[in-house]
């Protein structure tokens, strides 16, 4: 197959898809768990796919990706939140200082840039670490960044620790798809560029990419800057999502779960990172809820254990038993494998890029 | 003197506090010196040596509880070695971070399950709950008592490692991994004495610590674990005596910074440390210096 | 042939703490030179590599290419009082240069390493399309919305022609760390060559080859000398190697230069094999 072939193959499966999205919208009510789930898991599928950018195709152990995304979110619905409505929303700092409010789409490009700008700042000091202590400074740079707008001095623009709440949220499902689709297929562009395979150099061999005449500072800085940009987007698309936000949620927590996704989609696996963000949201949302119920009867049997939390008890058994016994994950690093197989997984590949709303180029 | 006065129960809290930290760090210092793992579970393990207090006393009386405690959170430290590290021991480093992410995330999801998401009253413990006072300012014993222990065990451990076997092949051992292997050391029993270590100190340092912060909830050792890491690297990670030092200057900073009144920054002033340390003195107070070969 | 310049090393001396790595070396390889670099083990031959590379900045001294200054440094801070080596006070207040390796490769020096290194997910293809980075015009916008394409192009071209001529052709595909040793040395040649170098620094190119595959290296090194018009210079154990192809051979021990000549002065040098013979020698 040319590549042209294939792009138009691509294209069509995913207008194919968003029809699909379309039609399933007019006939399932809206309230189902199946939309949450795939809203969340397109917002989740970005973010794991911009975290595998910089863990899986860069060789950067960065723990930062919470704190992006509370910068994206933030921004986004400082941003936007009507001007009428921010006496309200800003109740205790006097509607707060910011008088105005932009376009959707601005806003949302503007909290990946201004993630993206403080990762730049950020990576200039913390880039030069190696693999774990680069993890714990990220992770720290994260603790702080969420100190920091739960700050009451800031109360006038970040509204301190309260509720930030009324700015535009998204009602159909398409409209994550699309954001989360557009931002992913730039990614995996940027990966199939010579920019990816300098990424992918170094993170096989630093020694060796460097004296191939790759500059590492630079490259890391755009990886971890690009990067932090879509966690940027993905958090403003969470606060359209969960229509109201607080930087307490923004935990490392959340991190931790991200980084789970993409293990479980293998490291260094665009495909695998959008599958296993939908399959770890259904499961964590939607599949094992039933375990949650306390008078669960088999025939007259009454299944013991069951209660609230259960659900989340065999989730993180199921994650342990992946992380030891299938730690290539779910996809491991193949989409990107020899051109020879690629036919085959070409196949394999269309069907789940279909799931993760991604496109190839 | 009024500034003292002002001040002193701050520092008290710090010095407690930071005998707390320092018992914890003590076990992420050791795990990394021979694993060169962040053990991200060791916060946890930590809170739920809380929470089998909490559970434990109501069925028994306190004495039989707080030794039946530590052994078992003994017990689960060698455990969560054996099945989530163990296994992964040829894998690369990362792949054993992630796993103890994963325990981690497992022992809180298991504690939401076990209190319904709801804090916990950790009970009075007889004796070190009691109220004091110290040049003036009203405290719990538990303030005093900690910096004591703390240096107390530590003395112990340290000796512990000087003179006996176990002590010289975890020092081999975290030299260098391999070769200490070939000597003929069980690398397999050192690394769960170093656990078993770890977790001991945990166990002793969350019974000191709930005695001053009540509430137990998942999530209650995230940060603790956290600042005891950042405590082992700012003392130069693998340090036992860095370890302790930079939990104390840590916990006495945070506090100070709580009497300022800035508690928002409390947290983020530890990782603030982290970070300036790493970038001016990566290897820490006490590190020792490692370099790539080409 | 005229004897142009093209690598000078200028009374370099690499100290670590209180180690004399490299001892005031001096040596020159002119244009179109198979030039060797032997020793006993721990003699400082791969320092001297690394300071050449930008691995490390030299304590002590200076290296151009081509006639022009790339490195140089002088004891300072720490070093300072520490300092063992010659000549402390020829460089002191000039300007420290110490590019960092992606300059120097950059320029015109590329090498390989002792123990390879190779991008091991990667294909030998791919290994090599690598190395065609730094040579591009693109930047990150252009290469993402594949605004570069003829530039693309024409890396992919060049990497395919490379191939043929290292005859890696037939492996194109294949994941370079499933690559019998010799190849893997090849394909490591291979890639250093992608960044169009004028010099070719080989780190121990035959070490644990076979005498057949030896000797094949040997025509090898021969041929992409004459070919790509390069200039080597190596450093090597493999005497028969050594002698057959340098035009000269510098010898170093304990980081001191100790002899320097054509293979048969070497040969003959009673310092040369006392070197050899007293340093419990590996050959």
């Amino acid at each position: 197959m040319s590549s042209k072939t294939k792009t138009m193959w691509n294209v069509g499966l995913i207008a194919a898809l968003l029809l699909l999205l379309f039609l399933l919208e007019q006939v399932i009510p809206s309230g189902s768990m199946f939309f949450t789930v795939l809203k969340k898991g397109a917002i989740y599928a970005l973010v794991a796919v911009s975290m595998n950018l910089l863990n899986g195709f860069t060789g950067l152990f960065s723990l930062g990706q919470a704190g992006f995304m509370l910068l994206g979110a933030y921004t986004y619905a400082i941003l936007t939140i009507p001007v009428e409505s921010r006496n309200s929303v800003y109740q205790y700092f006097d509607g707060g200082v910011i008088q105005f409010a932009l376009p959707v789409p601005v806003a949302l490009i503007a909290g990946g840039i201004v993630a993206a700008v403080f990762a730049y700042l950020i990576g200039l000091p913390v880039l030069r670490l190696k693999s774990d202590y680069l993890a714990i400074a990220t992770l720290g740079f994260a603790e702080i960044i969420r100190a920091v707008f739960q700050w009451d001095k800031l109360g006038p623009v970040t509204n301190g620790s309260n509720l930030l709440r009324s700015y535009p949220t998204f009602k159909s499902v398409l409209y994550p798809f699309v954001v989360a689709g557009i931002c992913i297929a730039l990614i995996v562009l940027l990966i199939n560029s010579t920019y990816g395979r300098a990424f992918k150099a170094i993170r096989d061999d630093e020694i060796a990419a460097e004296a191939m005449g790759i500059n590492l500072a630079h490259h890391k800085r755009l990886a971890f800057v690009i990067s932090s940009f879509f966690a940027g987007i993905s958090g403003g698309l969470l606060a359209m999502y969960q229509t109201s936000i607080q930087a307490s949620m923004f935990k490392s927590a959340m991190t931790y779960e991200i980084l789970l996704i993409v293990v479980i989609g293998g490291i260094g696996s665009v495909t695998g990172s959008c599958i296993s963000s939908f399959l770890f949201i259904a499961c964590s949302e939607w599949w094992l809820r039933f375990l949650d119920n306390e008078n669960l009867y088999i025939g007259s049997f009454h299944v013991p254990l069951l209660r609230p939390g259960f659900r989340k008890v065999v989730f993180a058994v199921i994650i342990m038993l992946m992380v030891l016994f299938y730690r290539r994950g779910i996809m491991g690093d193949k989409e990107f494998s020899l051109e020879k197989i690629s036919n085959f997984f070409r196949r394999k590949r269309g069907k789940k890029e279909g799931k993760g709303g991604a496109s190839h180029e | 003197m009024s500034w003292m006065e002002m001040n002193l129960p701050y520092l008290l809290a710090g010095i407690s506090v930071g005998g707390q930290y320092a018992l914890i760090a003590i076990g992420y210092t050791m795990v990394y010196g021979i694993l060169r793992l962040i053990n991200f579970a060791h916060g946890d393990i930590f809170m739920v040596a809380g929470l089998l207090v909490v559970y434990s006393t109501t069925i028994m009386p306190i004495y039989v509880a707080i030794p039946l405690m530590i052994v078992l959170t003994v017990l689960l430290g060698f455990v969560v070695e054996r099945v989530a590290y163990k296994p992964l021991r040829s894998a690369p480093r990362m792949s054993i971070m992630i796993s103890a992410i994963g325990v981690s995330y497992l022992l809180q999801n298991l504690a939401l399950y076990v209190t319904g998401g709801l804090s916990q009253q950790y009970p009075a413990i007889p004796w070190i709950s009691d109220t004091i006072q110290v040049f003036g300012a009203t405290t719990k014993r538990v303030t005093v008592i900690t910096p004591i222990l703390t240096i107390v065990l530590v003395a112990l451990l340290v000796l512990l490692i000087r003179y006996t076997k176990i002590g010289m092949a975890m020092r081999a051992a975290s030299k260098d991994f391999e070769t200490s292997q070939l000597m003929g050391i069980k690398i397999n029993s050192v690394i769960s004495t170093t656990f078993i270590i770890g977790s001991f100190l945990a166990a002793i340092g969350s019974l000191l610590f709930f005695t001053n912060y009540t509430g137990v909830t998942p999530t209650v050792g995230a940060m603790p674990g956290l600042k005891a890491f950042v405590a082992a690297v700012f003392g130069g990670i693998g340090s036992i005596p860095g370890a302790v030092i930079g939990a104390f200057i840590i916990g006495i900073c945070e506090n100070i910074i709580k009497g300022l009144g800035w508690t928002t920054f409390s947290d983020a002033f530890t990782f603030a440390l982290l970070i300036v340390i790493l970038l001016v003195k990566p290897t820490g107070l006490f590190g020792e210096k490692a370099t790539d070969k080409v | 042939m005229s004897k142009e310049n093209v690598l000078k090393v200028e009374n370099v001396t690499m100290q670590f703490g209180g180690v004399i790595a490299v001892d005031n070396m001096n040596l020159e390889v002119n244009r179109g030179e198979i030039i060797s670099l032997i020793g006993p083990n721990g003699a400082g031959k791969t320092t001297a590599f690394n300071v050449i590379t930008g691995v490390y900045a030299p304590t002590n001294g200076a290296v151009y290419f081509k006639g022009d200054k790339i490195i140089q440094n002088h004891p300072q801070g720490k070093m300072k009082k520490l300092y063992q080596g010659e000549n402390p006070e020829q460089y002191a207040g000039q300007h420290v240069m110490a590019p960092t390796p992606d300059k120097i490769t950059r320029l015109g020096i590329a090498r390989t390493f002792q123990n390879i290194r190779l991008f091991k997910s990667q294909t030998v293809f791919e290994n090599i399309l690598i190395a065609k980075h730094l040579r591009r015009t693109s930047n990150i916008f252009t290469a993402t919305f594949r605004l570069n394409a003829r530039e693309e192009a024409q890396m992919r071209q060049e990497t395919e022609e490379l191939l043929r001529l290292m005859e890696l052709e037939d492996v194109r595909d294949e994941l370079a760390t499933s690559l019998p040793y010799g190849k893997q040395r090849h394909l490591e040649i291979a890639r250093a060559m992608a960044t169009k170098p004028e010099l070719l620094l080989l780190d121990e190119p035959a070490a644990g080859m076979n005498p057949q595959e030896t000797l094949e290296l040997t025509q090898f090194i021969g041929r992409i000398r004459d070919e790509f018009g390069l200039t080597i210079f190596m450093i090597e154990h493999h005497m028969d190697l050594v002698m057959e192809i340098s035009d000269r051979i510098y010898v170093l021990d304990f980081g001191k230069p100790i002899a320097e000549g054509v293979p048969e002065e070497i040969r003959n040098n009673p310092r040369v094999i006392e070197a050899y013979l007293g340093g419990a020698d590996d050959e």
